[in-house]
């Protein structure tokens, strides 16, 4: 007997709470709660009702009035049969009526585990994956951005784009086996093949492929945009001790929002503290020097500080001028040669003080560097931090991009399935230029199809199923 | 009442490519075997085009003989022109196909028949069947799908009133079934080639609720050595070195005057009488109901679906060396006689050929397939095994292949043994029978290329490593041949590995591939690692055979020159098999790994007496399709169309809240 399943949903501030149900008891329920139900039932129409002695505590003072839609299936969110009741009041009243439907005698009415309306409605291929994954993302939403791209996603803007490349690519594949099954000139086989076809297909194939391929690539790309909304940007500030790390965190992070102690450096520990900078969450990340790099006492923090910055999306180096390079800016400056310089910007520090290094002594080390001549105090640390804010939504790139209108990548499984698909794309690609075979090239076409699927859930696999048996508890 | 003389293990009703396969595969097994036939002339009678293979179906030429079969050897006896198709092609699409004789593919299939033990060919028309209604499969059918199981059948009636008792029967009957020929207008019931027709067996087996169709299709007139002008058509000349069909036959070097075929094509005035005349085609006026192959079109198909195109190519292909009868491949049709006439002469060759035999369209019963089991057994009559052209496929060897499967799985029911199904990774056979019983067919299906998802791993050139342990293990494969399998298997095997490991001096190196004309660091079809790989050679030149091989333009043969005394002689079909195992070996390795993924599935087995219905979330088309045809693993689920992706997660995951249930039911074990 499949199980009819109910649970409260709080979608957000000013949107009154609602108990859903879904199930073949749907219908018995709403006759058993709403007192006078109709005989004949309307899917679709809102019922304005009272609720019978068995929908309410007689003791409570949530007794009255309540709103009754019920869906048919496959009409409805699951694909089930489902019934939705509102209520003005608190969602205390509501927490009643659910446990009056849980006390109404009728078997197999539990109350719904965590994503199970969403795994029903997947299951039920009312959805496919990357919404229920939405789904999932907007309950974990922890910034605005990744809200946006979740409620994009939810309506279907990534499935879309995917099932597009995808139908691109069926029609190549169908062409590529048009091409396997074709025999060689001169050799009657019994079967005709459309006039298009001819010895320029080939090519044809490799340049739409191409296409495809770009395509793959470009959703790639907007996997950092998704990493960067669920995750931040992370800036980490280096420099060695009391170069004026503490002082530009301050000044980006606004005032007061920062412990006053050069925390870093004193515990030898990073420290992260979270703002936004344009809607953009930024991870602010301060380090401790690098100063005893020798001291076994303080390798930890040491390693911690090498750990942020491998990690770091920008590095926000500071430096004080006023003094020579020492031993320390040294280490920390053969440690940023390596490290991408487009993503780096230098302060210069202390201006106030007098000038001991230049801008074009950094250059000359770090020549892709964004270099800013400053004192990190009063007015001079807030320009700072507004061009350095300037500077990193520079970086990103990321205002020419509208959210609601892009398919983003949010999560790693479909970052995984999309490199695969580009991997043998690629090699599918390079095969037919080196002359290689199409019945081994179409393969590679065809995993790359398969990979994108399993992004959807419409390829049947293990993947899937981790999902739905992970992510979604399953209800037994 | 019941002739102990008219006691079999089993019958086979026809002698055509499917039934002879049954029947010799039954005897070999030990059975004691009666093969119905309605005239002697139909043992192995090509009715249609005088040739074996081409692509996909030398593949299954190879596959049946690679677990025993009689096909590949018969036309190693018979051929007259052989040719390896697609060789500008990757090894995968390499097919081989060869003219036959038809007389003589004919005659020596009779003797093969008529010297095999156990074996008892009998001439008669078999109308009815014998069934024990008392004995019902056991478990299947919770009442849905229509493919209720009647009972076990027990034998045969033929049309002189005789009985015949058989433990299994095996239905091979190919267009003979309720045979009808369409010339224009003129229709008679025939079976092909103006064989006598079995008339009354479809219609008992409609009464016993099977579900019968009527497929058609075609084939070309025949017209006259002599009276063919061959200057105007173009010569295709058969291969100089003739690769063999059969394993057996790999150390036999074949050196016969291979006869040639010819190339014309038909131009608009061809087509101008085709449309003009379209009316009066039985295909166009109504009269033929059966449905089609679309790979295998008549002219006036061809002419009104490809209005764009000015011509068409044909063949004209002997049909033997004792006869001058020729057949004009490309040009099937139902057009009236006199028309057939007005159209074939405006052909460059053929103005002033006469036609000995017109072309004709045949109609005949065939049973839709989705009721059968894999192991091609009935899902409506028990130890009724079905294979050929009754189950819905086109083709010679498509029909071989099947009647050799359904032969050897009537014994493996009799011995109580598994049956073999063959994995669609394992053979073109096991993609053939899936999609059959799987997906069902429309039209007279044809076995393609692109059909089979790991190609690679199904060569031509390995069907017997692929196949011939397993036919060894079901009891179809001789010693002999098992011995011989396990020995060549052995010489390839080492000489792989020798390659794996031997290398020259970088010299010797550079010298070769300058000579072959190859980059250092060519690509090779090795897919891991290229840039590593590169940069390995160019620092050290440190490759070896088997890598040098990768190199597309390097071949096994050419290796000798770099190689020593210890390079073995190899046969021919060695040296390729070695040669594609090292060049293909990235792709066949990532290939292995796709199986491996979806192996998953394949082992997940659905009950046959699953109540689909019970199961919440399927769609109601998915419900009625597997209870229909009760897949036997959700892999083969999958495939049916009509059951989506979803459906198929929805089942996934039923079976694992059924096994979940069913340990924590049972506690440690």
């Amino acid at each position: 007997m499949p199980e009819t399943i109910a649970a409260i949903f709080t979608p957000g501030e000013g949107i009154a709470a609602i108990l859903r149900i879904s199930g073949d008891a749907s219908l018995e329920i709403m006759r058993k709660l709403m007192s006078g139900c109709p005989e004949e039932i309307e899917p679709g129409r809102v019922y304005d009702g009272k609720l019978s002695a068995a929908g309410q505590d007689p003791a409570s003072e949530a007794a009255g009035e309540a709103v009754f839609l019920y869906l048919k299936a496959p009409a409805s969110y699951t694909g089930e049969d489902m019934l939705e009741i509102q209520k003005q009041g608190s969602n205390d009243a509501l927490e009643e009526i659910l446990r009056a439907v849980l006390g109404l005698g009728i078997e197999g009415v539990r109350e719904a585990e965590p994503g199970e309306f969403t795994k029903r409605a997947f299951l039920n291929g009312k959805i496919d994956l990357t919404q229920a994954e939405a789904v999932t993302d907007i309950r974990e939403a922890g910034t605005e951005m990744s809200l946006a791209i979740a409620e994009s996603q939810i309506e279907g803007h990534l499935g879309d784009t995917i099932r597009e490349i995808r139908s691109t690519l069926l029609d190549i594949l169908a062409e590529m086996a048009v091409d396997i099954d074709y025999p060689e000139s001169e050799i009657y086989e019994g079967y005709e093949y459309p006039e298009s076809f001819n010895e320029d297909s080939v090519s044809d194939i490799v340049n739409r492929l191409r296409w495809v391929h770009s395509d793959v690539a470009d959703l790639i790309d907007t996997a950092r945009i998704g990493r960067i909304a669920r995750d931040g940007v992370r800036a980490v500030i280096a420099g060695k001790s009391n170069s004026g790390k503490s002082s530009l965190m301050k000044a980006l992070l606004g005032e007061g929002q920062v412990p006053v102690t050069d925390s870093a450096d004193s515990a030898g520990d990073t420290v992260e503290e979270t703002t936004s900078m344009g809607g953009v969450p930024i991870v602010l990340v301060d380090t401790a020097g690098l100063r005893n790099i020798d001291d076994e006492t303080e390798k930890p923090g040491i390693e911690r500080t090498i750990l942020a910055l491998a990690r770091a999306d920008i590095v926000i180096l500071v430096i004080d001028g006023s003094v020579k390079l020492d031993e320390e800016d040294r280490k920390i400056l053969r440690f940023m040669e390596n490290m991408n310089s487009d993503h780096l910007i230098a302060v210069i520090n202390k201006e106030d003080l007098g000038r001991t290094i230049t801008e074009d002594d950094v250059r000359s080390i770090l020549p892709g560097a964004t270099v800013i001549n400053t004192s990190l105090v009063g007015s001079a640390a807030e320009d700072a931090a507004r061009r350095i804010s300037e500077i990193i939504g520079g970086i990103l790139d990321l205002g020419s991009i509208d959210i609601k209108e892009t398919s983003i990548i949010t999560n790693e499984r479909q970052l995984k399935m999309l490199r695969n698909a580009d991997m043998n794309l690629d090699e599918a690609i390079s095969m037919l230029q080196n002359g290689e075979p199409m019945e081994a090239a179409e393969l590679s076409a065809h995993y790359a199809y398969n990979a994108l699927g399993t992004i959807l859930g419409e390829e049947v696999g293990d993947e899937v199923l981790e999902r739905v048996f992970g992510k979604f508890s399953l209800g037994m | 009442m019941d002739n102990c003389n008219n006691r079999y293990n089993i019958i086979v009703i026809g002698a055509g490519h499917a039934g002879c396969e049954a029947g010799l595969v039954a005897a070999r097994m030990g059975m004691k075997t009666a093969v119905f036939c309605t005239d002697i002339e139909s043992v192995a009678m090509m009715p249609c085009n005088p040739s074996i293979g081409g692509t996909g179906k030398g593949h299954l030429v190879r596959e049946v003989d690679a677990l025993g079969g009689e096909m590949g050897l018969n036309i190693d006896k018979t051929f007259i022109q052989s040719k390896m198709l697609n060789t500008s092609k990757g090894p995968a699409v390499h097919s081989l196909r060869a003219q036959a004789d038809k007389h003589r593919y004919h005659e020596e299939m009779l003797r093969t028949m008529t010297e095999q033990d156990h074996l008892e060919l009998i001439v008669g028309e078999v109308t009815d069947f014998t069934v024990d209604r008392t004995d019902k499969m056991s478990p299947d059918d919770p009442g849905s799908g229509g493919t209720s199981c009647i009972g076990r059948i027990t034998g045969v009636k033929t049309a002189d009133g005789s009985t015949y008792s058989a433990d299994a029967v095996i239905i091979c009957t190919g267009t003979f079934l309720g045979g009808k020929i369409f010339i224009g207008d003129d229709v008679t019931v025939s079976g092909p080639a103006g064989m006598p027709p079995a008339c009354e067996l479809g219609d008992k087996l409609r009464a016993m609720g099977f579900p019968v169709r009527r497929f058609k299709t075609g084939t070309p007139a025949r017209m006259l050595r002599d009276t063919l002008d061959y200057s105007k058509m173009k010569e295709q000349k058969g291969d100089e070195t003739i690769v063999p069909f059969s394993f057996m036959n790999e150390e036999i070097v074949y050196n016969i005057d291979q006869i040639s075929c010819w190339l014309s094509y038909t131009n608009e005035e061809t087509h101008k009488i085709i449309l003009d005349n379209i009316e009066k085609s039985a295909m166009y006026s109504g009269n033929i109901v059966g449905v089609g192959p679309r790979y295998c079109p008549s002219i006036e198909d061809k002419v009104s679906r490809f209005t764009d195109r000015k011509r068409h190519q044909l063949f004209v292909e002997p049909e033997g060396l004792d006869t001058d009868w020729m057949y004009i491949q490309g040009m099937s049709s139902s057009l009236p006689e006199d028309v057939q006439h007005a159209f074939y002469a405006t052909i460059p060759g053929l103005e002033h050929a006469e036609i000995v035999a017109p072309a004709y369209a045949i109609e005949y019963d065939c049973v839709d397939p989705l009721s059968l089991r894999p192991s091609l057994e009935s899902k409506i009559l028990e130890n009724l095994f079905c294979a050929g052209q009754f189950n819905g496929s086109s083709g010679y060897e498509e029909a071989a292949a099947q009647g050799l499967i359904a032969g050897i799985n009537a014994v493996r029911k009799l011995q109580n043994a598994e049956p073999l199904v063959l994995r669609r990774d394992q053979a073109y056979i096991g993609v053939l029978i899936d999609d059959l019983v799987t997906k069902g067919t429309n039209e007279p299906y044809r076995i393609m290329t692109s059909r089979a998802e790991y190609r690679l791993l199904l060569r031509q050139d390995n069907a017997d490593r692929r196949l011939t342990p397993i036919g060894y293990e079901f009891g179809s494969v001789s010693e002999d041949r098992y011995r011989r399998f396990v020995e060549k298997s052995a010489r390839v095997d080492s000489e792989i590995s020798r390659l794996r490991t031997r290398k020259t001096d970088i010299d010797t190196f550079r010298e070769f591939l300058l000579r072959h004309e190859c980059d250092m660091l060519s690509d090779s079809l090795e897919p891991d690692n290229i840039d590593r790989k590169r940069k390995d050679i160019a620092e050290t030149g440190n490759q070896t055979f088997a890598d040098i091989l990768r190199r597309p333009a390097i071949t096994y043969d050419d290796l000798a020159e770099i190689d020593d005394d210890t390079r073995p002689v190899l046969g021919s079909n060695e040296k390729t098999e070695v040669e594609v195992m090292l060049k293909y070996d990235g792709y066949i390795r990532k290939q292995i790994n796709e199986v491996e993924k979806l192996r998953n599935l394949e082992n997940k087995k659905l009950s046959d007496t699953l109540d689909y219905n019970g199961i919440r979330g399927l769609r109601l088309e998915a419900r009625q399709k597997l209870s229909e045809i009760r897949p036997r693993t959700v892999g083969q689920a999958s495939r049916i169309s009509g059951v989506s992706p979803a459906d198929i997660n929805v089942l996934l995951i039923y079976l694992e809240k059924e096994m979940r249930s069913s340990q924590s039911g049972t506690g440690t074990d």
